[in-house]
C-alpha cells in the first residue's frame, strides 16, 4: 500500500518536474550542464576541522554563485566516513535520487568503499570536465590510481598530499633531525615525550603507520596487493616491533595520542611536541601566517621518501544536484582556484595541475606565490612513496587498536 | 481538548523512540534486509564481544555514570544543606546557576584549556613557581582512568542538579525544618540533612536518574576529555556506527543494546545505593548526635561549589581570550598580541548557524512547554498521574542512549522523505527537550498546594481561570526554568542535529564540534563564547521575569 502511494507520488513528481531530474547530466555537453546547474544548491560534504580550509571552501562558494549561479553549502564533517554512511543509509532506504549529498571530499579507503558498493556517480565524468586538460595526469600517478585502485574517472583530483615533518628551529637543532624511521626511533629515545602521532584511525595517524610499514617491510611489493590474511602477521611484524620500541618514548608514554594533525600543530606551538607532521607541505607556513606557530618553524622530509597521495572530490550516485556538482568539481581544478589553494596564506595545498599545460598568464598565478618560509621547494620534498592497497589501512587500524588501544 | 494531551505527548516521544529502537535492536540481531541481513542471528553480539577492550570500555562507562552522579549529588546536597538560607547561598547560587546554560562541549573545552599541562593554570604558575619552561609531559586530559572526564561532567551536572533542587525548594518547608532542627540544637548542615533533604531528594530523584543516564552514555564530553586507549563505550559506538564498512552497522547496533544495558545497570546500582544509604543515614540520625561543629565541612562544601564554578568560568574566560589572541606560546600567561582576526574570519559563517540554533531551540522549547503544561494540567484535573508506566515512557528518551535510537530514526525519516526538514529536526529536538522540560516542571507542579485552587473554586472561578490566574502565575518561575532548561538542551544537541538534519542545518554546536576536532583554540573560543551566550540569555530571562513580575510577592518568588 505504502509502495503504491509512494510510486504514485513519485510518478506525479516526475511528470511535474518535466523530466529534468530523471536524466543525469552529460558532462560532454558542458553548456547543457552549466544551464542545468544554474540555481542548483550543491551540498558538499567535506572535513571541517581546519578553519583555513573552511574559509577556502567558503570562497569557492562565493565564486560559484557569482560565475555560474550555483549555491554551494559546505556540510562540515568530522570524518568523511559519515558521508559514506549517509549515502549507504539512503541506498538502504531506497532513495536512488534526490540524495542529501552532492559532492564528497574523498580518497583512499572511503573511495574504495563507495566504489565497491556502486555508490558513486558513473561512468567516467572527470575526463570530460573542461578543465581536465590542465591536470597533470602524466607526472602525478596518484591522480589516476588512488591507493592502488584505478579512479576510473569516478573522482576528480583536488590536491596533492605528501607527508612532511615540522620542527621549531628555535628549540630543536636541525642537525639532529631524523632522516628515516630508524633515526626517528633513536631521536625519540634521546628526546622522550617530544614526539607522537595522531591516534589511528585518524587519517594522518594511519598514514604514519603506513610510512613505518613501508620502511620496515621486507618486500614493499606485497603492499600493492590486497592484504593476504595468511602472511599479514609476518609482513607487519617488523612494524609492530618498531612501534613497541617507539611507544615508551612518545608523548604521554603513548597512553594518549593527539586527535589529529591540527592538534599536533597546537602541541608544537605549546612546546609539548618537538617534531610533528602533516600531509600538506605548506601546513607550517600556513600556521605561521595564521599566528598559530612561531615563524621559527621549519620543514623536513626523509631522503628515502615519504608517503604521497592525492585527494579528490566525488559525486554520489543519488546526488540531487549532479550538474551543480560537476560545475563545482570543474571549478576546483581551474588554474585560478588551484593557485589560490596553493597560497600558504590561504591554505597551501599543492596543485594537481601541470605547469606546462597552462598559459603564461595562468602559470604566472602559481609563480607569483610565496610558498612561505617553512615550506620546502617541490624539488626538496624527496621521493614519493606509493600508498598501499586500501585493505592495508583498515587491517592496520584494527590491529593497532587491538594492540595499543585496549588499556593495560 | 486537554484529554488529548497525554496521548499526544506519548505519541511524540514513543513513536520516534520505538521506531528508532526497533531500527537498532533488529540489526543487533542481524536483521536489516536493506543491508543484506535477512535472518536473525547473534553474530553481531559475537562480533561485539570479540572487540578488544570491550569490557573495559563498558565497565568504565558504568563507573563514570555512577561516580559522576555520586560526586555531583554529594556536592549539591552538601552545599544546599550547609548554606541554605544564607547570603553566601544566594551568592554561590547566582554564580553556579548560569553554568547550566553552558553547553557540555564548550565547558569541556574550557576545562581542558585550564587543566592541561600547557593549560592556563600551568601558565599562571610557570616558570616562576613550577620551574617549567616547557609544559611537563603529564597525562591529565584523556587519562586512562577517566578522572578528567568525571571532573568535566561533574562541573556541568552540579549546576543542573542545583537548579532542579532550587526549583523544588519552595515546595518543601525547608526553612521551617531548618529552624526547627536548629532549635533542637542540631548543626546547620546535618539539621537540614535530617529534616528537609529527604523530601527534597524525592523531588529531584528523576533528575538524578537523568544524570546517571547522561553521564554513562555521554559522547561529546567523553570525546574531548575521556580516555582514548580505549575510549568509553558510547564514543566507540559512534565510531562503529559511522564506519564505512556496512557489516560494522550490525555490531554497532549490538553495541547500542549493550549501552542500554550499561545504563540500566548504572540505574539499578543507584537504586541499591539508595537502599543502603537511606538506612545508614537513619541510624546516624537516631543516635541523636547534633553535629554542631560543622564549620570546616561547610567551608569545604561551599569551597567545592565555588571551585567548580571558577573552573568553568575560568575556562570560558580563557577560551574567550584565545578567541582574540595572536601567537600565544607557553609559558606566557597572556597572548603576545590581541587581534579580532578570528572573529572577523569566522563572523560571516556564524550568522546562519546562529539563526538555525535559535529557531530550532525556540520552536522545540515552545512545543515542549505547551505539551508538558497540557499533560500536567490534565493530570491535575483527573487526579491521575497517568500511571507510573506511562510516566516511565516519558522519561525513556533520557534513559536510552541517543545513539541507540537515532540511527533507526534516521532510516525512518529518509524512507518518509522527511529528513533534512525543519519539521523533522524540531520534532527530534522535542524528543530530547520535552523530557527535560517535563522533568523540571512536574515535581514542583505536583507539589503545588492545591488548597489555593480549592479556594479559587470555592470563590466560583472556572477551571480555566484557576489555571491561568492562580496556578500558572504561582508556578511561573518553575515554568520558565523548565523552558530555559529545554532551550539549553536544544542548543547543546549535536548528534540528532547532525543525523536528522543531514548536516544541512548547521547549528553553533555542530559547528563547534566539527571545528573542535581541529584543535584551533582561537576558533573554538569564538564558538564556545556563542554557545555559552545563547542559553545564558534564556536563563537570565527565567530569573529576571519572575523577579520583575512578582517584585511585590515575596512568597511566590520562593524565598
Amino acid at each position: 500500500m505504502t509502495h503504491l502511494i509512494r510510486a504514485t507520488a513519485l510518478s506525479l513528481a516526475l511528470t511535474l518536474s518535466a523530466g529534468s531530474a530523471i536524466a543525469d547530466p552529460d558532462p560532454a555537453d558542458w553548456d547543457a550542464v552549466l544551464e542545468e546547474a544554474k540555481g542548483q544548491t550543491v551540498y558538499w560534504n567535506a572535513w571541517g576541522g581546519s578553519s583555513q580550509i573552511n574559509a577556502y571552501i567558503g570562497w569557492v562558494g562565493e565564486e560559484l554563485e557569482e560565475r555560474h549561479g550555483v549555491r554551494l553549502v559546505h556540510v562540515k564533517l568530522e570524518d568523511t566516513a559519515n558521508a559514506v554512511t549517509t549515502v549507504v543509509a539512503e541506498k538502504a532506504a531506497g532513495r536512488n535520487e534526490g540524495g542529501s549529498i552532492d559532492l564528497i571530499w574523498i580518497n583512499g579507503e572511503n573511495f574504495a568503499s563507495m566504489k565497491r558498493q556502486d555508490l558513486l556517480f558513473a561512468p567516467d565524468w572527470t575526463t570530460e570536465l573542461p578543465n581536465w586538460r590542465y591536470v597533470d595526469v602524466e607526472n602525478k600517478p596518484t591522480i589516476t590510481v588512488d591507493f592502488t585502485l584505478p579512479t576510473d574517472g569516478l573522482e576528480s583530483p583536488w590536491g596533492m598530499a605528501k607527508l612532511v615533518f615540522f620542527f621549531d628551529s628555535a628549540r630543536t637543532d636541525a642537525a639532529d633531525l631524523p632522516d628515516n624511521a630508524t633515526d626517528l626511533l633513536a631521536w625519540a629515545e634521546a628526546n622522550p615525550g617530544r614526539f607522537s602521532y595522531p591516534q589511528p584511525p585518524d587519517f594522518i595517524g594511519s598514514s604514519f603507520l603506513k610510512q613505518i610499514l613501508i620502511e620496515t617491510v621486507a618486500d614493499p611489493a606485497v603492499l600493492q596487493e590486497p592484504v593476504d590474511e595468511a602472511s599479514f602477521e609476518t609482513v607487519t611484524q617488523p612494524m609492530f616491533d618498531y612501534l613497541d620500541r617507539l611507544h615508551p618514548h612518545l608523548w604521554r608514554g603513548a597512553r594518549a595520542f593527539p586527535k589529529d594533525y591540527p592538534s599536533m600543530s597546537q602541541l608544537l606551538a605549546d612546546g609539548e611536541l618537538d617534531i610533528t607532521f602533516a600531509f600538506n607541505p605548506a601546513e607550517a607556513s600556513n600556521a605561521i601566517a595564521n599566528q598559530l606557530l612561531p615563524d621559527t618553524v621549519r620543514s623536513f622530509t626523509f631522503s628515502g621518501g615519504t608517503l604521497a597521495n592525492t585527494h579528490f572530490v566525488a559525486i554520489p550516485f543519488n546526488a540531487n544536484a549532479k550538474a551543480g556538482a560537476l560545475v563545482a568539481a570543474n571549478f576546483l581544478i581551474s588554474p585560478e582556484a588551484q593557485a589560490r589553494k596553493q597560497d600558504p596564506e590561504v591554505w597551501g595545498d599543492p596543485t594537481v595541475l601541470a605547469m606546462d599545460k597552462l598559459s603564461d598568464g595562468q602559470r604566472e598565478l602559481f609563480e607569483a606565490l610565496d610558498l612561505g618560509i617553512a615550506t620546502l621547494r617541490p624539488e626538496d620534498l624527496g621521493p614519493a612513496l606509493d600508498e598501499p592497497h586500501p585493505t592495508w589501512m583498515s587491517r592496520l587500524e584494527e590491529r593497532w587498536s587491538a594492540r595499543y588501544a585496549v588499556g593495560n | 481538548m486537554l484529554r488529548f494531551a497525554p496521548p499526544l505527548a506519548l505519541f511524540v516521544l514513543a513513536v520516534p523512540l520505538a521506531c528508532g529502537l526497533l531500527g537498532t535492536i533488529l540489526p543487533a540481531f542481524g536483521f536489516l534486509p536493506a543491508l543484506g541481513g535477512r535472518h536473525l542471528s547473534v553474530q553481531p553480539f559475537a562480533d561485539l564481544f570479540g572487540q578488544p577492550g570491550l569490557w573495559r570500555s563498558a565497565v568504565q562507562a558504568l563507573m563514570i555514570g555512577l561516580v559522576t552522579t555520586a560526586i555531583s549529588l554529594a556536592m549539591v546536597a552538601g552545599f544546599v544543606c550547609a548554606w541554605y538560607g544564607t547570603r553566601a547561598f544566594r551568592l554561590i547560587q547566582h554564580l553556579v546557576s548560569p553554568l547550566l546554560a553552558v553547553p557540555h562541549a564548550a565547558a569541556a573545552f574550557g576545562f581542558a584549556f585550564m587543566i592541561a599541562p600547557s593549560g592556563y593554570l600551568a601558565r599562571l604558575f610557570s616558570p616562576w613557581a613550577t620551574g617549567w619552561e616547557r609544559p611537563p609531559d603529564l597525562l591529565i586530559v584523556n587519562d586512562p582512568a577517566g578522572l578528567a572526564l568525571i571532573a568535566g561532567l561533574v562541573i556541568k551536572e552540579v549546576p543542573f542538579l542545583l537548579l532542579v533542587t532550587l526549583a523544588a525548594l519552595p515546595q518543601v518547608p525547608a526553612l521551617r525544618s531548618l529552624r526547627l532542627s536548629q532549635s533542637l540544637g542540631y548543626g546547620r548542615m546535618m539539621g537540614f540533612m535530617f529534616t528537609a533533604w529527604p523530601a527534597l531528594y524525592r523531588q529531584i530523584r528523576l533528575a538524578v536518574f537523568a544524570v546517571i543516564a547522561y553521564a554513562s552514555a555521554n559522547v561529546d564530553v567523553a570525546f574531548i576529555l575521556g580516555p582514548t586507549t580505549p575510549q568509553t563505550l558510547p564514543v566507540r559506538l559512534v565510531g562503529w556506527m559511522n564506519d564505512p564498512e556496512l557489516s560494522m552497522r550490525f555490531m554497532a547496533c549490538a553495541g547500542a543494546c549493550l549501552q542500554i544495558a550499561v545504563t540500566a545497570s548504572a540505574l539499578a546500582a543507584w537504586l541499591v545505593l539508595e537502599r543502603t544509604v537511606g538506612p545508614v543515614a537513619e541510624s546516624i540520625c537516631e543516635t541523636g548526635r547534633r553535629f554542631r561543629r560543622d564549620g570546616v565541612v561547610r567551608l569545604v562544601s561551599g569551597g567545592m561549589m565555588a571551585t567548580s564554578a571558577f573552573l568553568v568560568f575560568g575556562g570560558l574566560g580563557v577560551l574567550a581570550l584565545w578567541s582574540v589572541s595572536g601567537l600565544w606560546q607557553f609559558p606566557s600567561a597572556f597572548p603576545d598580541a590581541l587581534s579580532w582576526r578570528t572573529w572577523q574570519r569566522t563572523g560571516p559563517a556564524l550568522t546562519g548557524p546562529l539563526a538555525t540554533t535559535i529557531i530550532i531551540a525556540l520552536a522545540a522549547t515552545g512545543i515542549s512547554v505547551a505539551i508538558a503544561l497540557a499533560c500536567l494540567q490534565r493530570e491535575n484535573e483527573t487526579g491521575r498521574t497517568g500511571g507510573n508506566r506511562a510516566l516511565a515512557l516519558v522519561y525513556l528518551p533520557l534513559l536510552v542512549p541517543q545513539i541507540g535510537f537515532l540511527f533507526g530514526l534516521q532510516l525512518l525519516l529518509i524512507a518518509g522523505d522527511a529528513d533534512a526538514s525543519w519539521a523533522a529536526l524540531i520534532l527530534v529536538h522535542v524528543v530530547f527537550v520535552l523530557p527535560y522540560v517535563f522533568l523540571s516542571l512536574s515535581a514542583p507542579w505536583r507539589a503545588y498546594d492545591r488548597r489555593y485552587e480549592a479556594i479559587a473554586a470555592a470563590l466560583g472561578a472556572p477551571a480555566g481561570r484557576i489555571f491561568w490566574r492562580v496556578r500558572l502565575p504561582m508556578l511561573l518561575r518553575a515554568v520558565l526554568v523548565a523552558a530555559a532548561v529545554g532551550f539549553a538542551v536544544s542548543v547543546g544537541q549535536y548528534l540528532p542535529t547532525l543525523l536528522v538534519g543531514a548536516g544541512r542545518f548547521p547549528t553553533i554546536t555542530t559547528e563547534a564540534v566539527a571545528l573542535g576536532s581541529g584543535g584551533d583554540r582561537r576558533v573554538i573560543g569564538v564558538y564556545a563564547f556563542l554557545q555559552m551566550l545563547l542559553p545564558f540569555v534564556g536563563f537570565a530571562l527565567a530569573t529576571l521575569v519572575p523577579a520583575l513580575l512578582f517584585r511585590n510577592r515575596r512568597a511566590i518568588r520562593g524565598l
